[in-house]
């Protein structure tokens, strides 16, 4: 950087948190995971975490490149993988704020196993989904979230599949905190970002996303600005809402808000306390050796 | 440096070689370790779990063997020393971030007690069909370390070579158990923790402006850093260059590929290591690891009594393999008889050696039970011939 990063500051607020020797970015004019970052950078100075302390780990697709764009601890891993990738970084040093940003079909298709039983352990990481309802970075195939209708390469004919309503997935089994958002919801997905940086254990938010190149053509809706329209007219914010009841159907209203916000130990309270309350004082702590 | 007290059971004792592998990562200072059960090589993490929190570190039994592969190279990068277990089955699933490990330069250590396959096979019944898998089963080229155990102390001793050689080289070591030598039980020395070489992570002395983290050292292997030390590093499974950011050319790649493999290629001289048995005079070289070198042994000495030349060759590293040593006894020698518990795999590699100046022959075992050692002396007797 030849620039002083005060003057970046003033140009660009996220400017420090990004990787400006890797730009520019591959992602297409007008899609959403870039807005995505934005909010996470702005999330993250509204935090004050200290950032040395903050890692963050993608699996693969277009939103999985967001990990490399970040001036962060950042881990681009394999596909599905990410959460067990953050399982163990986690757990060998549970001061760092952990985050998995990554993409529907990387956390809900290959992933989904990982992340019902990270969510069931109540892991304290960090889950930004960007659900974009297709795989983009393989050219739009079908995804375990395309609503029924919409066609993918995969389905020409149209999905025939119920997707998964991913914030009840998420909820039953046991995230302590849901919420879902539009890209077009700017300002709350930074706030529940930093509610999530704050919170202890298992967070999951959703940011439905365009991915103008593929799904939106694909499906007449239209370019990322005809998007950001019809998200504004479609959504409607319940903050509270029973999980169950926030399916997208194609071309249906989209529930956003935050709906899940509770207290559970986390995988580290229980697994000290129980090591703790067994061993009395044979135990050694989890920290190790090192 | 030395070990950690904490971790050595120092001390005679009676264990199999699943609990001496335990036994042996814990010496070496393994403080986390992540596994998904499967016979016959769960031994070794219930061993793990249970002593684990009282030397301080943890293990977790994860949703499948993709999870634990690479949550150790999470563990990994935070800083920890890290293995995973396996057999069969859960060892094909874990290839995938067997590649992740040689392609970000991980130290790991992946233990894989072989059992009869393919698929299912004889989960309780051993094998050594996996050999070449450990080689080359994850897509892509890259090189690994490999070692085979032929006892429940060298399960223990080896581990700690298996532990400092991945830390030494940042790559991944596979540690090529089966399931005689996991399940047998001998007696195991364990020294004491000052009697045990622990070679450290290399760890940067540069500060964050300075350092990348994939400029190699003059012995080709680059300095590490962990997350949470202000180095705001980027790690990725992308061909990538030495300041680890994705780099989609050719030349990225040959750069790096090439390195990741010249880095175990170049130091071959210094990893590899077999034990030789009477091969001064011998005519025929009997070549065996794992289980089926004590098998052969036997079969060496009932050569012996009858008057032939045989003798033995183990490698303990079978990966990279003793190639130099076997190229020296092929200008020599009658004829290589290869042992092994499966329908040739090692003895690809005992030919290409022979180069044609000397005859190779597999003694072929489909896994199950060990070879009989009067089959084994039977070619033995034809090859001197
Ligand atoms: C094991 C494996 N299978 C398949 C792929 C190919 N692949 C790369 S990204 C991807 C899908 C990505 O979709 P998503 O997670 O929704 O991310 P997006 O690109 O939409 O952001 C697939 C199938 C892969 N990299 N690895
Ligand atoms: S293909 Fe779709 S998801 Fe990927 S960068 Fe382009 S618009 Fe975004
Ligand atoms: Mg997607």
């Amino acid at each position: 950087m030849s620039t002083a990063p005060a003057v970046q500051a003033a140009i660009n607020p996220v400017e420090p948190f990004l990787r400006s020797d890797r730009m520019p970015h591959i992602w297409c004019p007008g899609c959403g995971i870039g807005t995505t970052v934005n909010c996470f950078s702005r999330a993250l100075v509204d935090s004050k975490l200290d950032l040395d302390k903050v890692a963050i780990v993608s699996g693969i697709g277009c939103t999985g490149r967001v990990a490399g764009y970040l001036r962060l601890d950042s881990f681009h891993t394999t596909h599905g993988r990410a959460i067990p990738f953050a399982t163990g970084l986690k757990l060998a040093n549970p001061e760092l704020t952990v985050v998995v940003y990554s993409g529907d079909g990387d956390l809900i298709a290959i992933g989904g196993n990982h992340f019902i039983h990270a969510a069931r352990r109540n892991i304290d990481l960090k889950i930004i989904c960007v659900n974009n309802f297709i795989y983009g970075m393989t050219g739009g195939q079908v995804a375990p979230t395309t609503p029924v209708g919409a066609t993918a390469t995969t389905t020409p004919y149209g999905c025939f599949e119920r997707p998964f309503n991913l914030p009840f997935l998420a909820e039953s089994s046991g995230a302590v905190y849901v919420a879902r958002w539009t890209a077009f919801h700017v300002r709350h997905i930074a706030r529940s970002m930093v509610e999530a940086f704050n919170k202890k254990g298992f967070s999951f938010i959703e940011i439905i996303s365009p991915c103008p190149t593929l799904y939106q053509r694909r499906n007449k809706l239209g370019d990322g600005l005809d998007t950001m329209k019809l998200y504004k007219q479609k959504s409607v914010i319940k903050n509270g809402a029973n999980t169950r009841d926030v399916d997208i159907a194609f071309g249906g209203e989209i529930i956003v808000g935050k709906f899940v916000d509770i207290e559970r130990p986390t995988l580290h309270q229980t697994m000290d306390q129980q090591f703790r309350q067994v061993l009395k004082d044979r135990y050694a702590g989890l920290g190790g050796r090192g | 440096m030395k070990a950690n007290p904490a971790g050595v059971l120092t001390g005679a004792h009676f264990l199999d070689g699943d609990q001496a592998c335990c036994e042996g990562a814990l010496a070496a200072g393994a403080d986390f370790a992540a596994g998904y059960p499967i016979t016959p090589s769960t031994e070794v993490v219930e061993r793990f779990a249970a002593r684990v929190p009282t030397v301080g570190g943890l293990f977790i039994q994860l949703e499948d063997e993709l999870a634990s592969s690479i949550a150790i190279l999470g563990a990994a990068w935070a800083g920890k020393k890290v293995f995973t277990v396996t057999s069969g089955p859960g060892f094909s699933l874990m290839m995938e971030h067997i590649g992740l490990a040689a392609m970000t330069e991980t130290p790991c250590v992946f233990v894989d007690v072989q059992r009869g396959g393919p698929s299912t096979g004889l989960p309780t019944l051993p094998g050594q069909a996996d050999m070449m898998q450990a080689r080359w089963g994850s897509h892509g080229d890259y090189a690994i370390i490999a070692l085979c155990p032929n006892s429940p102390q060298e399960c223990f001793d080896l581990m700690i070579d298996a532990f400092n050689l991945a830390e030494q080289y940042r790559v991944p070591v596979l540690f090529m158990m089966d399931e005689c030598v996991g399940h047998m039980t001998e007696k195991v020395v364990i020294p004491s923790a000052d009697a045990i070489e622990i070679y450290p992570r290399r760890f940067t002395s540069l500060p964050p402006a300075e350092y990348k983290p994939f400029k190699p050292s003059p012995d080709g292997v680059p300095e590490m850093v962990k997350a949470g030390d202000g180095y705001r590093f980027h790690i990725t499974g992308l061909t990538h260059d030495e300041q680890g950011y994705p780099a989609m050319t050719w030349r990225a790649q040959e750069k790096l590929v090439r390195r990741l493999v010249e880095k175990v290629r170049k130091n071959a001289d210094k990893i590899v290591r077999a034990e030789e048995c009477d091969l001064e005079d011998a005519e025929v070289v009997v070549l065996a690891y794992g289980i089926t070198s004590r098998v052969a042994l036997r079969a060496l000495q009932m050569a012996r009594a009858e008057d032939i030349r045989a003798g033995l060759l183990r490698p303990i590293v079978v990966w990279p393999f003793p190639e130099k040593r076997l190229r020296e006894l092929a200008e020599r020698v009658k004829a290589f008889v290869v042992v092994e518990m499966n329908y040739g795999q090692m003895v690809y590699e005992v030919e290409r050696c022979a180069g044609g100046k000397t005859k190779t022959v597999l003694v072929e075992h489909g896994g199950g039970t060990v070879h009989d050692p009067e089959q084994v002396l039977t070619v033995i007797r034809e090859a001197a011939r």
